[in-house]
């Protein structure tokens, strides 16, 4: 989405954000804290499952050329990282992040009595709970609980794409959700900026989301108004156009501390070979141009992509030239700031669970990851002190 | 005690979707008591809808899935989804034209407490009759409604009693069945559940035979139980009885439908009292829905306006209201959807977490825009934009006929946020008051 109807769009908006905010008196009484929160996080979401065996290849080890005849990626085609483990060839685009130790991979992610639901294993993902334990509010939704942003932020979060708020989901966390930012400023544009409260909870609550809205649309159209245009070209992809919002926002130094973006496809029960490859080759391409547009922008040490996903996929292939829903896989951290490598250990095929790998990482360590080092919270409770930080950035 | 205008029009609003002028003169005729026991006698046991006939026969072919190829199940795929799509589309049918809305309000408040999903269930058909059966027994004995949820096959796919045997117990049936269908959390150990997960062995769905309930004798677990305090061989059924035996079930369900109907603070010296009431009396909910609703609590002033409109209330209650043009009701479906209510489609087992839940700030902005669509967009035949003399006059009659002061009393359940025109223009009006932060309240 085009910068040029944005800033067409954002010049025909009432200018309420020129209005003097009480909050912008705070600013500087608040500038410590802001350097934590300078630092981004940007949440991949591998929607459905992404399979991980065939993300990070054990192409030397024959079992998985044994539990995959026709699934497997041919010893010749996986980018080979170690004498053990390799990429798909559709993640091709990445190959320059890795050579320049910019890309970390987690090997065997996942969570100890593995749920293998789609929905309670993202709920268990995007809630940082136990597999049998059932919470409420999304991890960062509860962090910036303990850790309010500061109030120059117009929002916590913002989230792209067509997901729900999962890991910002919580009574009161901020977040905007946008298809696209010009439809959203459009949508927001109808609204009235309140002063009001109210003695009616709900009636108040409205209030606050719309305080909050009108808040969101001011800033972010503030911003994209004096923003540069991107240089980058990214993929049509639906990822790539949600990687190239979030370049847009953070280009025009819209404040917030996490975008989410989600790419949906990965329950590739059936027919996955020419579907997986595809969505690989389109996730690769559209991390590539954002790495691209923050560099240019001078941003990428200050952001932190992390992919995650409701569960792995299991070992062997299905009969219908597909695999099933599984247990552990790797994820990726990427950035100016990441320590590039891989992490853990991948998972034995040799030592199976049901069919399903057993996991070396716990999940929880990915978050410690981002709220104990990156962001410097070490103190944090979200995750209990077991859950320890991956040493992954620098 | 009589009712005024605002009263009938409180009620109205927390029984069903809401009333016209008309609607609430003719129950404010009434004192509150007499009002509430004919909405409670009002309430049916079927829709009056019929259901589209490809859903009922959207079940697992007989001869099994195993022999159809790739591209046969991604079509028969694509087929349910559409089917999903018909149902969806049947159940707000029934919503914008049934003669007691409070049956629909209990049905959905029985589809957000036993859930099940499409997602996961995957037949149009079972989820079609776990509606019927949710309505059948909205206002009749939890008990009953509670051993035929139990066995309905919708619900024995969505929380795996298909997959529990003897051997591999699945505790997911048992562990929902104590903590979100009878007791609540706090009220049973986990060796409960699993004791109790064993009772439930053998209890399948005959997929493709038909999709009935059947029982296995042998994938059941006959051996000793020891469950919340009883010792046994237990069956399923021992199982739900023990649950109905706790106190705790009465209190969770009471204080629950409080939430729903009265207020989201219940209040425990009154829950408590309800709730013997509701155990001793054999579980009616008729008895506690009255009970509910003519509590001083749900008729003070404080309790007016104070709880959020589900989407679909929103969108069925501003049809209704406004007597808005709907050409197709799957349309309403997939609005529901955006707005974070897809109906048969909880986003999880827990249901719609619902209340102030409801409004984020894509939601919050996905309603007004809708609600903006329906009164002024050409697409959804919205009577404002018919008005200015593009063709035929839609909305309803009373709008235009009605003093100003009435028109703002039926749509704004309080004082509005926003100054209101009170010109010549009722649209005009009624426009403001529907964009109002107060439309979004009951």
């Amino acid at each position: 989405m085009l910068r040029r109807d944005l800033l067409k769009f954002a010049a025909t908006l009432p200018l309420l954000w020129l209005a003097p905010r009480p909050f912008d008196l705070l600013a500087a009484s608040s500038a410590p804290a802001r350097g934590r929160w300078d630092r981004i996080l940007i949440l991949v979401e591998l929607n459905g499952g992404n399979d991980g065996l065939n993300t990070l290849v054990p192409y030397s080890d024959e079992r998985y050329y044994q539990a995959r005849p026709h699934l497997a990626i041919p010893r010749e085609r996986v980018l080979q990282l170690s004498p053990s483990v390799g990429l798909h060839y559709a993640l091709e685009p990445l190959m320059p992040l890795w050579e320049k130790r910019q890309l970390a991979i987690i090997q065997g992610v996942g969570y100890p009595d593995p749920n293998r639901s789609h929905f309670r294993s993202i709920e268990i993902w995007d809630t940082a709970s136990a597999s049998q334990q059932v919470l409420d509010e999304g991890w960062l939704a509860r962090l910036f609980e303990a850790y309010p942003l500061p109030e120059t932020f117009a929002t916590d979060g913002i989230l792209l794409g067509q997901r729900d708020g999962g890991p910002l989901s919580g009574k009161t966390v901020r977040t905007v959700a946008l298809q696209d930012p010009q439809q959203f400023l459009q949508q927001a544009s109808h609204v009235k900026a309140v002063e009001q409260s109210s003695t009616n909870r709900a009636l108040a609550h409205i209030l606050q989301v719309q305080r909050e809205l009108t808040h969101a649309a001011g800033d972010l159209a503030a911003h994209l108004q004096q923003a540069p245009p991107l240089q980058t070209t990214f993929p049509p992809s639906p990822i790539g156009r949600q990687l190239e919002t979030a370049a847009q926002l953070l280009t025009a130094k819209v404040p917030v501390a996490v975008i989410r973006v989600s790419q949906t496809g990965f329950d590739t029960h059936a027919g996955q070979l020419g579907h997986h490859e595809r969505l690989l080759k389109e996730l690769a391409e559209g991390l590539a141009a954002f790495r691209q547009a923050m560099v240019q922008a001078g941003l990428w040490d200050r952001v932190l992509l992390m992919t995650y996903s409701e569960f792995g996929r299991r070992v062997g292939e299905n009969a219908s030239a597909g695999t099933d829903h599984g247990t552990a896989a790797p994820h990726l951290f990427l950035g100016g700031s990441v320590k590039g490598g891989l992490y853990g250990s991948m998972p034995s095929l040799n030592d199976l669970q049901e069919g399903d790998l057993k996991y070396r990482v716990d999940y929880r360590s990915l978050y410690a990851t981002v709220m104990r080092s990156w962001w410097e919270i070490p103190e944090t409770t979200i995750v209990g002190p077991e859950y320890q930080a991956i040493n992954c950035l620098a | 005690m009589p009712m005024t205008f605002q009263d009938a029009r409180h009620l109205l609003a927390r029984t069903g979707f809401g009333g016209t002028p008309a609607d609430i003169r003719e129950l404010a005729r009434l004192d509150r008591e007499a009002a509430v026991d004919r909405l409670l006698a009002g309430v049916g046991t079927t829709a009056r809808t019929s259901p589209p006939s490809q859903v009922l026969n959207a079940l697992p072919p007989v001869e099994g899935m195993k022999g159809l190829s790739v591209e046969q199940k991604q079509a028969l795929k694509q087929e349910r989804r559409e089917e999903a799509f018909e149902l969806k589309g049947w159940w707000y049918q029934e919503l914008l034209t049934t003669p007691s809305p409070l049956t629909e309000r209990l049905t959905l408040f029985w589809h957000n407490h036993f859930t099940s999903s499409f997602h996961k269930v995957k037949w149009p058909a079972l989820l079609y009759h776990q509606n019927v059966l949710l309505r059948h027994h909205a206002l009749g004995s939890f008990r009953d409604l509670l051993f035929q949820i139990a066995k309905d096959p919708a619900m024995v796919l969505y929380l795996d009693t298909q997959t529990n045997h003897k051997d591999h117990p699945n505790e997911n049936f048992a562990r929902e069945l104590f903590e979100l269908f009878t007791l609540g959390e706090g009220h049973y150990t986990e060796v409960d559940i699993k004791e109790a997960a064993r009772a439930f062995t053998g209890w399948h769905v005959a997929l493709h035979h038909g999709g009935g309930f059947a029982f296995n004798r042998r994938q059941h677990d006959g051996g000793v139980k020891h469950v919340l305090g009883k010792t046994g061989a237990f069956g399923g059924e021992d199982i739900l009885a023990i649950a109905l035996d706790q106190p705790a079930c009465a209190r969770y369900l009471t204080e629950k439908l409080w939430r729903e109907f009265v207020s989201d603070e219940p209040d425990a010296r009154e829950v408590e009292r309800l709730a013997v009431q509701f155990r001793n009396g054999g579980y009616q909910i008729a008895q506690l829905l009255r009970g509910l609703l003519t509590l001083p609590q749900f008729w003070a002033p404080e309790t007016r306006g104070v709880l959020v409109k589900s989407p679909v209330e929103l969108l069925v209650g501003t049809i209704r209201l406004l007597n808005l043009p709907i050409k197709d009701t799957t349309t309403l479906a997939k609005y529901g959807k955006r707005l974070g209510q897809d109906l048969f489609d909880p986003p999880n087992v827990k249901g719609w977490p619902g209340g102030t839940r409801w409004i984020t700030s894509a939601t919050l902005l996905n309603r007004w825009q809708l609600l903006q669509r329906g009164l002024r967009g050409a697409d959804m035949g919205g009577p404002m934009h018919t008005h200015a003399g593009m063709g035929e006059m839609h909305g309803a009659a009373w709008i235009t006929e009605e003093a100003a002061e009435t028109v703002q009393a039926v749509l704004a359940p309080v004082p509005p946020v926003n100054p209101i025109p009170t010109g010549e223009d009722r649209w005009q009006m009624v426009f403001h008051l529907v964009m109002d932060p107060t439309f979004q309240l009951k």
